[in-house]
């Protein structure tokens, strides 16, 4: 799979899609959850998206993918300083995959052939300014879950065992997929991601036919299907671009911060993490279309994704938590 | 249309497999016989993928993935690493047993089969009844096939049929083609896009074999035959009446379909019938839209623990109370550093020297503890003889409890609410003194007892146990949740509840002990996807009979 699928020629889910522009133009958002269906373009998207973005800037053989010599971490011991472009990785983290494995740890090799303690960099240094993606991450085992929302909390991965003491920046944003009928994750989990999306099977015949149409395109003659989706996907990487450069440069309003905690408040969500990832995620939103600050449209348009995941559940609620956003909203901003 | 041989429709997908690995795979439904066996048999002489690679479902993260060879390394005295069975490029993996994968390894072959395109995974599913594989990992797997016993295969020349085969990629499929596979998964009820562009891919691979410049009727039969017509959720409503029965023998004259356009669905849903066995079709023409949905329970939830259990793969962590060093583990992970240590200069020369970093616990993996929630009417005159019988029941339940490690818990729904008599228990004891003194009569709110009921298995379910609800019922509900009697109410209430419990997959019993069945807790059942035991004349021993049948 050298090649994935372009983001743009993706039929629907703008919701998922949105989405992960969003955190693509501010990793500070933290993280994407989407949740859904079998085969609904769940991982095509991440890996897609991936393929959209520019390339960073790292120096040669630096294990956390530094931007400058000076940022390579001393263990590293990184000789080179040559600064080369590379795509923006984006690593996958496997369901069995050990915490040596995700972590670091000692390098096995060079501590028997030349009895050194030398730190072997794992699965976080690898995603270090680029994305982690989990797919079924309702089936991940709970220690590692936990280990990975922290680093991703703090940006840097803090490595104590074996008699190593390591720390290394760890910035990525952490995009999980899964099914809800497979398992669910703990409510304490959802809180830590920044949005959640909803994603299902197209229902119009139209739009199930597309998909299917451009799908065999693309397994049939793959770079001529890559060579029509260019320009679209070269014209959502410059709007990314503009988008974060003028982030800083977006207003942000008394109003929308009153709307933001009535809405909060209103819906009863837990703590703070609800108002902040919307209003950053609202921002990145009106960067993205180019507007100079946030307005209530951009708070509506993020509210679902932002707090779907932050409602006290309610077993005989049977109104999907869209749903009673949706109401909400309605109800706050009349 | 003649039903077609099973094992023959097994075998072109086998074929197919070779032509296009990138179909993943194929489920193979099939008890150990003389006609698996036989098929597996030419699998060698089929151009799929190599290595061919023998996976087992329970097989470690290690065995998997690769690590140091822990023997090797001491040996040689240097380290070698030993190479994971999913390490290969390609490969083609037969995992027997495959009912038996647990989820985390379907997770990961799934993985495996989405990151490398040239891999295919035949999976032998020997599941009977409601075993069945991972959703995750059969969803991928292009090709479904059940074989039955006895199918007479006579064809097993593995070469292909017909013209020259040709490139894939010369193959056109035509736009009417793809309407109609997505028109028909729908009318299928198949709602992933999964198998609509798996079907798409077979059928351009089943063209390819037989050499075809582009994907006419027979190999859009062939795919829906072999990826659509087993994930059907239900049949499309049949046009002219039911009794057009599909087992009809007399097979009538398809028309000559002109060549280009669009293969009519009938054509496509008659094949269907063709291969799918006489009891799935008949219980695909019964089951409602959205009936049969109810996954992910039954087969007892699974659970970690230390104690007792499935071992899991051991790993470093604190131990807590009564955690259990694993050994073995344990000189395993401190064995390659010897070397390394004793030339740190430790000072005393012990033969093997284990360091606190080393220590593995053993973890093992267990079925969870199950909890039986009783809801009991408690209404009405006959209360009191009821209740009786249901605490007979949870008395004769829990003396049984230690060997099935069961949990018990009461409820009693009276008046204008439910009452939790019994928390969820394992003792005897508890039991007999809590249901001491009951009191009985008043009006009927089934919901209000439903909904007890639910907020109780639920609780017991964020606990780690598999909760199961009994609902002992007589009369009609006349109740509503909230609000004053009202019959249409009460009952319209008492099945919002009973969509609650069901899209929790909690696993219900409804016991109808009124002395004449009642239709209304007939539709309740159905709404829960509940079994329905109409039990008039009824004692505790019965009952906890009916109990342990129906839920064990």
């Amino acid at each position: 799979m050298t090649q994935p699928f372009p983001f743009t020629a993706i039929v629907g889910q703008e919701e998922m899609k949105t989405a992960l522009i969003l955190t693509a133009i501010d990793p500070r958002i933290g993280g994407v959850l989407v949740f859904g269906d079998r085969g609904t373009g769940k991982s095509t998207a991440v890996r897609g998206l991936a393929a959209l973005l520019p390339k960073i800037d790292v120096v040669d053989g630096c294990p956390v993918n530094s931007a400058t010599p000076e940022d390579c971490p001393d263990w590293a011991d990184v000789k080179c300083s040559k600064i080369v472009a590379r795509p923006t990785p984006v690593v996958d983290l496997p369901l069995g995959a050990t915490e040596d494995r995700v972590v670091g740890a000692l390098d096995i090799e060079r501590a028997l052939t030349l009895g050194e303690k030398a730190f072997e960099p794992g699965l976080l240094a690898r995603a270090n300014r680029g994305y982690l993606y989990i797919d079924e991450v309702n089936l991940l085992e709970d220690h590692i879950i936990d280990l990975l929302l922290d680093v991703a909390q703090t940006g840097e991965s803090l490595v104590e065992r074996e008699g190593l003491s390591v720390r290394h920046p760890a910035r990525f944003v952490l995009v999980g997929s899964g099914n809800p009928e497979e398992g669910e994750l703990r409510p304490q989990l959802l809180d830590r991601f920044g949005l959640n999306v909803e994603v299902s099977s197209p229902t119009e015949i139209r739009d199930r036919i597309e998909v299917v149409r451009r799908r065999d395109a693309y397994e049939n003659d793959t770079s001529a299907f890559l060579k029509r989706w260019r320009a679209a996907d070269t014209k959502l990487r410059k709007l990314i671009l503009s988008a974060r450069e003028r982030l800083n440069d977006v207003d942000t309003p008394d109003e929308a911060l009153e709307d933001c905690a009535r809405l909060c408040l209103h819906i009863g969500s837990d703590g703070l993490r609800g108002e902040l990832t919307m209003l950053k995620a609202a921002r990145a939103l009106a960067a993205f279309e180019g507007e100079e600050s946030i307005g209530r449209r951009h708070l509506v348009a993020v509210a679902s994704p932002a707090l779907r995941h932050r409602l006290r559940r309610d077993p005989l609620d049977e109104t999907g938590s869209g749903a009673r956003i949706d109401r909400a909203v309605a109800e706050v901003f009349q | 249309m003649k039903s077609v041989d099973p094992s023959s429709l097994a075998l072109v997908a086998l074929r197919l497999l070779a032509v296009d690995p990138g179909l993943n795979g194929m489920r193979l439904r099939a008890r150990s016989g003389p006609t698996r066996d036989r098929l597996l048999s030419i699998l060698p002489d089929l151009p799929l993928p190599l290595p061919t690679v023998r996976l087992h479902p329970g097989m470690t993260e290690e065995q998997l993935s690769g690590g140091v060879d822990i023997t090797r390394s001491l040996s040689a005295g240097r380290l070698c690493q030993s190479r994971g069975l999913l390490s290969a490029e390609t490969a083609t993996y037969l995992l027997p047993m495959a009912e038996r994968t647990p989820r985390a390894l379907a997770a990961r072959l799934a993985a495996v089969l989405d990151a490398r395109e040239e891999s295919v995974l035949i999976a032998l599913d020997e599941g009977i009844d409601d075993e069945a594989l991972p959703d995750c990992f059969s969803e991928r797997l292009a090709f479904q096939v059940m074989l039955d016993d006895g199918g007479g295969l006579t064809d097993f020349s593995p070469f292909a049929i017909g013209g020259d085969p040709r490139s894939l990629s010369t193959v056109e499929v035509p736009d009417e083609t793809l309407k109609s596979v997505v028109g028909l998964a729908r009318q299928l009820g198949i709602l992933s896009m999964r198998p609509v562009l798996q079907a798409v891919r077979a059928a351009r691979a089943s063209a390819a074999l037989a050499g075809r410049a582009r994907v006419e009727e027979e190999d859009l039969i062939l795919a829906t035959q072999l990826v659509l017509a087993p994930r059907a959720m239900h049949l499309p409503e049949p046009e002219h009446g039911p009794d057009a029965s599909t087992a009809d023998p007399a097979p009538e004259e398809q028309p000559e379909i002109a060549k280009g356009e669009s293969v009519p669905e009938d054509v496509l849903l008659e094949a269907i019938s063709a291969v799918l066995p006489e009891e799935v079709l008949a219980r695909l023409r019964q089951s409602r839209p959205g009936q049969g949905l109810a996954s992910g329970s039954g087969s007892g939830e699974r659970m970690r623990g230390n104690r007792r259990g499935r071992p899991l793969p051991s790993r470093p962590c604190r131990g807590g109370q009564g955690a259990r060093i694993d050994l073995v583990a344990t000189l395993r992970a401190a064995a390659p550093w010897q070397m390394l240590r004793r030339g740190q200069g430790a000072v005393t020369r012990h033969l093997v020297q284990v360091r606190p970093a080393d220590i593995r616990y053993a973890r093992h993996e267990d079925r969870s503890d199950r909890l039986l929630v009783f809801a009991v009417d408690a209404s009405g005159s006959a209360a009191a003889s009821r209740l009786a019988e249901a605490k007979g029941a949870v008395e004769y339940l829990l003396a049984e409890a230690y060997a099935r490690r069961d949990h018990v818990a009461l409820i009693a729904y009276r008046g204008d609410r439910a009452e939790a008599l019994l928390p969820p228990t394992r003792s005897l004891v508890q039991a007999r003194r809590n249901l001491a003194a009951l009191p009985g009569g008043g009006t009927t709110p089934l919901a209000s007892g439903l909904e007890a009921a639910l907020r109780t298995a639920l609780a017991g379910r964020g606990r780690g146990m598999t909760p199961a609800i009994v609902l002992l019922a007589e009369g009609r509900a006349n109740m509503p949740r909230v609000g004053v009697p009202d019959r249409e109410n009460a009952f319209r209430d008492a099945l919002g509840v009973a969509d609650a419990i069901r899209a929790k997959s909690v696993e219900t019993l409804v016991v109808d002990v009124s002395r004449r069945p009642q239709s209304q807790l007939q539709d309740l059942a159905v709404r829960l996807s509940a079994v329905y035991a109409p039990l008039p004349v009824s004692d505790a021993r019965r009952l906890s009979r009916l109990v342990a049948d129906e839920l064990g």
